[in-house]
């Protein structure tokens, strides 16, 4: 079961490194989520409508999936669903959504941007923030987990 | 053609997001999770997608030019800031909370819930003050 979930890992990192790929041969443009995403909120121009069309890919994806009824998630808890359900309640998530917005957007990027694009073009500043968010969430996690006893 | 190219883009992201269990915030706490049962599914998915990004992009690279546009447009910046490591502190802090980074939260809108719906409010305002707090963006 845990190598099936390390492989659907796997796979599913092929196809955002496709998604990637695709966007640079395409476009020339770096997959960043949290830069396309504000920017289809916040900016006017040029590059609205394809953003926009990221987006809809972006929803569309997991939901054509599950309109399909394709049994591919990779869910922890529940092998059927495509989604899994939030692990925390409204303060918290009203409080993390904050962080996460206010820290992509001034640091210019995230998982996707950062992570993903950032470490494959081998950038310094990508490698660097990638570092941070990773060592800080574990940090996070390992206080609010092992020391405040939040719900898991 | 180049929505069309955005679109393609964005849905092989979802799928991926999807298949790889990362549209599930257990699976994500879970391996930021160290000290407690460590869940190593995101390692793969990091570098499933770091691998194939880096050659997918050196293969790409060796065009003049992306297929429908003029240029490839790359981050120019080159020096470690407080701006970006101070972000990324931030961000830090609310993906360990949360579970969430954006790509999940907005590929997980099927599935949307009062928690979430929350997180991708607050999301908005969060990029809308980094705006705000960016000199001549």
């Amino acid at each position: 079961m845990e190598t099936l979930s390390a492989l659907q890992g796997l796979l599913g990192g092929v196809l955002i490194g496709l998604s990637a790929t695709l966007l640079m041969g395409l476009l020339g443009r770096i997959a960043g989520i949290s830069g396309i995403l504000s920017g289809v909120v916040f900016e006017r121009g040029v590059d609205r409508p394809w953003r926009f069309a990221f987006l809809l890919g972006l929803v569309s994806g997991p939901a054509l999936l599950i309109l399909a009824g394709l049994d591919w998630g990779n869910v922890a808890s529940d092998s059927e669903a495509m989604i899994g359900a939030p692990r925390r309640g409204l303060t918290t998530m009203l409080i993390a959504g904050l962080l996460v917005g206010l820290g992509t957007g001034l640091g210019s990027g995230c998982t996707s941007g950062h992570g993903v694009c950032g470490l494959a073009r081998l950038s310094r500043r990508s490698m660097a923030a990638t570092l941070v968010f990773v060592l800080v969430a574990m940090l996070t996690v390992f206080v609010s987990r092992h020391w405040l006893g939040g719900a898991s | 053609m180049k929505a069309l190219a955005g679109y393609l883009a964005g849905l092989t992201f979802g799928l991926g997001l999807a298949i790889s269990g990362m549209t599930d915030p257990a699976r994500v706490i879970g391996f930021l999770d160290v000290a407690g049962a460590w869940d190593p599914t995101l390692i793969f998915v990091l570098g499933g997608a770091v691998i194939t990004t880096f050659i997918g992009y050196r293969l790409v690279w060796r065009r003049q030019m992306p297929l429908f546009e003029s240029r490839f447009q790359l981050p120019t910046r080159r020096n470690l800031d407080t701006r970006l490591l101070g972000g990324a502190a931030l961000f830090g802090i609310g993906w360990g909370l949360s579970g969430y980074c954006p790509g999940p939260a907005v590929a997980s809108l099927a599935g949307l819930s009062w928690p979430l719906a929350a997180f991708i409010m607050t999301l908005l305002l969060g990029w809308w003050l980094a705006r705000r707090l960016s000199p001549a963006h």
